[in-house]
């Protein structure tokens, strides 16, 4: 199957500033695709381009096969955003934005609207004024997971709901999921909402993507950490390349290893004999702040 | 109250290019009327004769307010006449912007949890407000006696302009309090100030004619600033009550303040319909929400000015049967063959650069719904842009065409002629629609710059208040698109003039979408 969204090279320039650097993502139909990075990185305006709102200066972005540029209100047909910041209008009842945007894109599934405003626990006779941020967010996304489409833009669904509702959000989109034949781009920036849903995820920083692929692919790029009680000395630990912050005392080791060396290092570990080991697997935390401090370095 | 100084320096900082200009423009406009008048009239006895046609020409009265006299500084008092209504419409729009407006996009939560009291915001924005126009009636009376007019009427004219500003700080600061958002606390605003406008109009061309409404003007503070009557009575006791209603609002604004909680208005917001109607199913039945309420209001207003201009025609009437020389000076100078043509000439002309406002501003919804981010959701489904900006330029163009047939159709059924009093409103709706075709092209290509829509209703506003005062050269006139309109009833009617505008609207427009087409959204 063709990929729902293949981005290639993608630049976005506003005056001086550079949004987009030749940003490439590829997401496969079917797949929830995480989308990372810190704020300001270019995560918003790339949706934007993507949904035709915006028009790139250079590379090529492809959307269900469309050009998100040219064809964008037929593309929009197949799809649905729910924007970062959300506000709608103060007259406009929570009920009646659903149902409005969902008849703007071609129809709304009655009975999946409901029960999508029980699961949420949305009070749709509320006016656009008197919603939290997160009960606004909770309008768009009814108003999104309501319409029967292909492909679903999510800028930072969660931010402004509470606990129970991410919990909700994570059931829904699981099932979404579990049909298979839906998309879902998610921009987040909690790691155990990407951790939970997300099969491939592109982490991108000043508009650019620095790395992409399955969470197991990109856990094989950090370190483990471990720390183990020995019966004898241990030699040659600190020259295998790949074992770094090696600490020993009394008989005792700790150290973090990059994926390539666990053997070697675990082989020089068992010569000298184990009497107790905990090995910490990389966390999805150390990753990103890998990247988001490699990102505010940068900027300095 | 903890807090107001640093808060003051926020908002004279915050509007350090817009309120300047205004004060400047509105402080200088007594200067360039008195030396329009010293150029027009080589001789005392040319001025005399000037004010007498004008203090009996009931269009003239109903714009500026009445004449007490044929003095230098009282014409120049009367022709200034409209300078409260817009001193006031700058001084509640001010206030509004750096309260409500402010409360309604959160700024205000953020400075009212620091170390400021609960009036504070409030008194910054009514202080600085109330100083700017202050300041403006200084360059008032400072240019004036510059001028050589008599300084006690300076000074009573640079007051009566100050309190004006300072009463409708006052109404803003209270509207603010009562709605929940800026753009009704504006709206409920400029209502009392259009009210209190058209009562001193309908009161004051009652009275020209002997008739028996001219207690309206009394129900009018606009109307109280024109008893004041510089370089004539001098009288400083309407003042008085302009600043005793001055201290009312501000008062009961605070007052209400203590009585809501911060975002909230006092009008609670209740529930509403869980579903959608029906018929809520794309751009223009959205559109038709959220511009309804506007429509009614203007409309309303525009028939109410209708029946007031209507009503006070028969005054009009017997003010020319009873001097036959007056209707003859009414034809040489308005061109046109009765009294009651060239009175309802000048109101549709009037008429129409008002309902200018209501069109600019339908049309800037576009840039609003932009930057409120409630375009965003709707351009991601199945509607293209020009349908989407489209739905709101319907109202921007029909808008004002149902609150010009409004207008011209109650005042034309009151009068008891109804035909050519409608012709002569909806003939100006072409240079109309150029203004909105103005404000497009602005939305579409300079989408930053959009509000300028506004400066250039100004600027056709002033060429129809001053223009043909200070003699302006023709092709000065010729930039507003009102100068173009035949002046119906009267003139002949010429369609080609019509065509041409509304062609030139058509383009503005047409390159608006076009622009608004190819670039980013939102930027």
């Amino acid at each position: 199957m063709a990929d729902a969204i293949d981005v290639e090279g993608l630049i976005k320039r506003f005056g001086a500033v550079t949004a987009l650097d030749g940003l490439d993502l590829r997401v496969a139909t079917g797949e929830v695709h995480g989308f990372l990075g810190p704020n300001g990185a270019g995560k918003t305006t790339a949706i934007r381009v993507l949904l035709g709102l915006m028009r790139a200066d250079g590379g090529s972005a492809r959307l269900l096969g469309g050009d998100p540029w040219a064809d964008a209100t037929a593309l929009h047909r197949r799809l649905a955003y729910v924007p970062g910041d959300v506000t709608f209008w103060p007259n406009l009842t929570g009920g009646e934005v659903i149902d409005l945007l969902g008849r703007l894109r071609g129809g709304v599934d009655r009975k999946r609207r409901d029960d999508l405003i029980e699961r949420f626990e949305l009070d749709p006779r509320k006016k656009g004024r008197a919603y939290s941020k997160g009960n606004r967010q909770k309008v768009a996304l009814v108003a999104a997971l309501a319409s029967d489409v292909e492909l679903l833009f999510l800028d930072e669904p969660t931010s402004g709901l509470d606990p129970l509702m991410e919990e909700v959000f994570r059931e829904v989109i699981l099932e979404e999921k579990r049909r298979g034949d839906r998309t879902v781009l998610l921009s987040s920036h909690i790691l155990s909402e990407v951790e939970a849903l997300c099969d491939r995820l592109t982490i991108i920083r000043a508009g650019r993507a620095v790395e992409t692929g399955t969470l197991a692919d990109l856990r094989h790029l950090t370190r483990t950490t471990i720390r183990a009680e020995l019966t004898g000395p241990v030699n040659g630990l600190a020259a295998i390349a790949g074992v770094h912050d090696l600490i020993t005392e009394d008989g005792r080791v700790a150290f973090d290893v990059d994926a390539e060396a666990l053997e070697p290092a675990l082989k020089s570990l068992v010569e000298a004999g184990v009497r107790s080991l905990v090995s910490q697997p990389p966390s999805l935390e150390e990753l990103f702040l890998r990247h988001y401090t490699r990102d505010s370095e940068a900027a300095r | 109250m903890t807090g107001t100084l640093g808060l003051l320096r926020l908002v004279l900082r915050r509007d350090r290019t817009i309120m300047p200009l205004w004060v400047l423009v509105l402080g200088i406009l007594p200067y360039v009327y008195v030396t329009g008048f010293e150029t027009l009239f080589g001789t005392a006895q040319e001025r005399i004769h000037y004010a007498q046609i004008s203090a009996a020409n009931a269009g003239f009265i109903g714009l500026y307010g009445p004449l007490h006299g044929d003095s230098l500084g009282e014409l120049t008092v009367w022709r200034g006449g409209f300078l409260p209504v817009m001193i006031g419409l700058a001084a509640l729009l001010m206030v509004v912007r750096h309260t409500r407006a402010d409360e309604e996009a959160g700024r205000t939560e953020l400075i009212r949890a620091g170390v400021v009291g609960r009036f504070a915001p409030l008194a910054a924005a009514v202080l600085a407000t109330v100083l700017a126009c202050t300041v403006m009636g200084v360059i008032v009376a400072v240019t004036l006696i510059g001028e050589g007019l008599p300084a006690e009427g300076s000074i009573a004219l640079a007051v009566s302009y100050a309190v004006s500003g300072w009463l409708f700080a006052g109404v803003g600061a209270v509207t603010a309090q009562i709605s929940d958002s800026g753009r009704q606390a504006r709206a409920m605003a400029v209502l009392v100030l259009g009210v209190s406008y058209v009562l001193r109009m309908g009161g004051d061309i009652s009275a020209l004619g002997g008739g028996r409404l001219d207690w309206m003007s009394w129900l009018s503070p606009i109307g109280w600033v024109h008893r004041v009557f510089p370089f004539g009575a001098d009288d400083w006791w309407p003042v008085a009550l302009v600043v005793v209603l001055t201290l009312a609002t501000v008062g009961a604004s605070a007052y209400l303040l203590t009585r809501r909680d911060l975002g909230g208005g006092l009008l609670a917001g209740r529930l509403g319909p869980a579903t959608a109607a029906a018929s809520l199913r794309s751009p223009i039945t959205l559109a038709w929400r959220l511009h309804r309420g506007l429509l009614f209001s203007w409309t309303a207003g525009f028939a109410a000015l209708g029946l007031v201009f209507g009503g006070v025609s028969t005054s009009v009437a017997q003010l020319a049967e009873d001097s036959d020389s007056m209707s003859k000076i009414f034809s040489q100078l308005g061109g046109t063959d009765s009294v009651m043509d060239a009175y309802f000439a000048s109101i549709a002309q009037t008429c129409a650069v008002i309902i200018s406002c209501y069109a600019v501003q339908a049309a800037l919804r576009i840039r609003d719904e932009e930057q409120t981010g409630h375009a965003e959701p709707v351009l991601s489904t199945d509607v293209t842009r020009w349908a989407w900006a489209g739905s709101h330029l319907v109202f921007a163009l029909f808008g004002p065409a149902a609150a010009l047939l409004a207008e011209g159709v109650v005042a034309g059924v009151v009068h008891g002629d109804p035909g050519p009093v409608v012709a002569s409103v909806l003939a100006q709706l072409p240079a109309v629609w150029v203004l909105a075709g103005v404000a497009m092209l602005l939305i579409g290509a300079v989408p930053k710059l959009a509000a300028a829509a506004w400066a250039v209703v100004a600027v056709a506003f002033l060429i129809l208040i001053v223009g043909p005062l200070v003699q302006a050269d023709q092709w000065v006139l010729d930039i507003s698109p009102f100068t173009h309109v035949p002046h119906l009833p009267g003139a002949g009617f010429t369609a080609v003039p019509l065509l041409i505008l509304t062609l030139i609207a058509a383009v503005l427009g047409g390159a608006g979408l076009i622009a608004l087409r190819r670039r980013d959204l939102p930027v």
